[in-house]
């Protein structure tokens, strides 16, 4: 065998181990999804949706802790993305280059390293005891907002560093101010991956369960919030509840409202790709 | 005075300035002794020159030479890079633009400037010449309206997009990106335009017309201009300055500097013997 053919061969082996490792990844998902699917497709109907949590497995639903999961959204949204996308701008284009931004920069990328049941713990030492939120919706957000920030902030500054220098400088020399530029040039630019990175990390958000339990959300709760001080539950605890209880029945209902929590997470990862396209169009 | 004796080159220089200057008031752009770093290097080793009025003034020099450092002094645009310090004073229209309480924004609309790479904003023909009017706060559709159309015929653009103003100016060519930048800057009304080798990255025939244009120009508004390119130099502008390791070696009418150069670094750059 000569060289050519030994490249050749190696070239092609390679190629055949990445399928393989790319396989790996995917059957396991498939398996996985095809299993829930079999086991909880036909428990989905409206009711399920919207009947109250229950002693017995066939009168359970979703309803409070779906409802749990939305306001916890919202509210997560509404805190983490002005205060994210401000840091993240605050960060790329005011405080370039000083030992401040510098430490900044280290300790935000080790908040994102960090487990987050520490999150949950934080949230309750600060929110739920010191604040006197409560085992509340707000006070979960706020758990959440601290969870999601580092990766908010971090995507916002690959957006922001994705914009060229040049349509900054066009702009400074018509007379533009840093805020003008940054308003009128730069979020717009940037906008598309932006939102991608709120987005996502958003869908992290919605299934996150650990910190959640440490502050205090509850399996069972018998009415969805009303406002953001009230108790909450999420579907992602709401699972692990009844995965825990030893009737078939539950564990027809976890599969089943696994599903719905996946519906959820691959429509927001398709917004965010969706978002991700359509800026990028405006490009070319 | 034995010098312009000894000298009667230098003298004809000097008296030809001394007539320029009591024609036509007060220089445009004067710097004394300026200095720059970055960091610890010393990009700009003490430059002093006067650039008059409905000029064209080229800047020529091998890269590196600190022209385009120099330029971009003229509309503070070095204020962003990392480790920039300055020494020394520079006037336009007779007022130190580096003085405390200058507003940058004002002067910028005052100095406009056209980059190497044409630059337009990902947004429509129209919205790119109106952003500058947009960001002072004018909110006068007709002005802004007649503001683009005026901009837009200054640099010939608007019989080729009168059509298709809401088009992207990313889809226009290269050298239609160009004469859109220009149209970009005049529509603030600027008294300088800053020109930072602007026909570098453009064809021929785009060149030629971005030349044309600069020579129209003249007649409102002063240029200065970088290049690379010594026939443009030679060709569209009145004054020449050479620049080398950050020393303005001679600064000089472009005939002179072209046919008859003082200096023999500036006579070998222009020849092509080192550069």
């Amino acid at each position: 065998m000569n060289n050519i053919q030994k490249n050749r061969w190696k070239d092609q082996a390679f190629k055949f181990w990445g399928i393989f490792c790319t396989m790996i990844g995917l059957v396991l998902l498939t398996i996985f999804i095809g299993d829930i699917l079999i086991d909880g497709i036909r428990r989905i109907d409206w009711d399920f949706i919207t009947d109250l949590p229950s002693r017995k497995a066939e009168n359970s639903g979703i309803y409070t802790a779906l409802m749990g999961s939305i306001w916890i959204l919202a509210l997560t949204t509404i805190i983490a993305f002005p205060v994210g996308v401000a840091a993240g701008i605050y960060l790329e284009e005011y405080a370039k280059n000083n030992k401040l931004a510098g430490l900044l920069e280290i300790n935000i990328s080790n908040l994102a390293g960090v487990p987050s049941i520490i999150y949950g713990l934080l949230g309750l030492e600060v929110f739920v005891r010191i604040m006197n939120l409560g085992a509340s919706v707000l006070a979960g957000s706020l758990t959440l907002s601290l969870l999601i920030l580092p990766i908010v902030i971090v995507s916002t500054r690959e957006a922001i560093k994705a914009v060229p220098q040049s349509i900054k400088d066009a702009s400074f020399a018509l007379g533009a101010s840093k805020w003008q530029t940054i308003w009128h040039q730069i979020l717009p630019a940037s906008g598309g991956g932006i939102l991608t990175g709120v987005i996502l990390a958003l869908s992290r958000a919605v299934g996150e369960t650990a910190p959640l339990i440490v502050v205090g959300a509850l399996a069972y709760v018998p009415f969805a919030p009303q406002s953001p001080m009230d108790e909450f539950s999420v579907m992602p605890i709401q699972i692990f509840n009844w995965i825990s209880r030893p009737q078939a029945g539950f564990i027809e209902n976890a599969a089943a409202a696994i599903i719905i929590l996946l519906g959820i997470t691959f429509i927001m990862n398709g917004i965010a790709v969706y978002f991700r396209n359509k800026w990028q169009k405006k490009w070319k | 005075m034995e010098i312009t004796m000894e000298n009667p080159k230098k003298k004809d220089v000097v008296l030809d300035s001394i007539v320029d200057t009591s024609l036509k008031k007060t220089p445009k752009i004067e710097t004394k002794n300026i200095k720059v770093w970055y960091e610890e290097f010393n990009a700009i080793k003490g430059i002093s020159m006067s650039i008059k009025p409905n000029t064209v003034t080229a800047f020529i020099g091998p890269s590196g030479c600190g022209k385009s450092t120099f330029l971009r002094l003229f509309n503070r645009m070095n204020d962003y890079v990392d480790g920039f310090s300055l020494e020394g004073k520079i006037k336009i229209n007779g007022q130190n633009i580096y003085k405390k309480n200058v507003n940058v924004e004002e002067l910028r609309k005052e100095v406009g400037m056209v980059f190497q790479k044409p630059n337009p904003f990902p947004k429509s023909i129209f919205d790119n010449v109106a952003y500058g009017l947009k960001i002072q706060g004018i909110k006068d559709k007709q002005l802004i309206n007649d503001r683009v159309i005026s901009s837009l015929k200054q640099v010939g653009l608007w019989e080729e997009v009168k059509d298709d103003l809401k088009k992207s100016g990313l889809a226009l060519s290269g050298g239609q990106q160009q004469r859109l930048c220009i149209a970009r800057t005049l529509a603030v009304e600027p008294s300088i335009i800053l020109m930072d080798e602007p026909t570098s990255a453009l064809d021929p025939i785009s060149t030629a017309k971005i030349e044309e244009l600069i020579f129209q120009l003249k007649q409102k508004y002063t240029i200065v201009i970088v290049t690379h390119n010594m026939q443009q130099a030679s060709r569209i502008s009145d004054y020449t300055a050479f620049f080398y390791l950050g020393e303005l070696i001679e600064f000089n009418k472009t005939k002179n500097i072209f046919t008859n150069p003082e200096k023999k670094q500036t006579e070998n750059y222009i020849t092509g013997r080192f550069g």
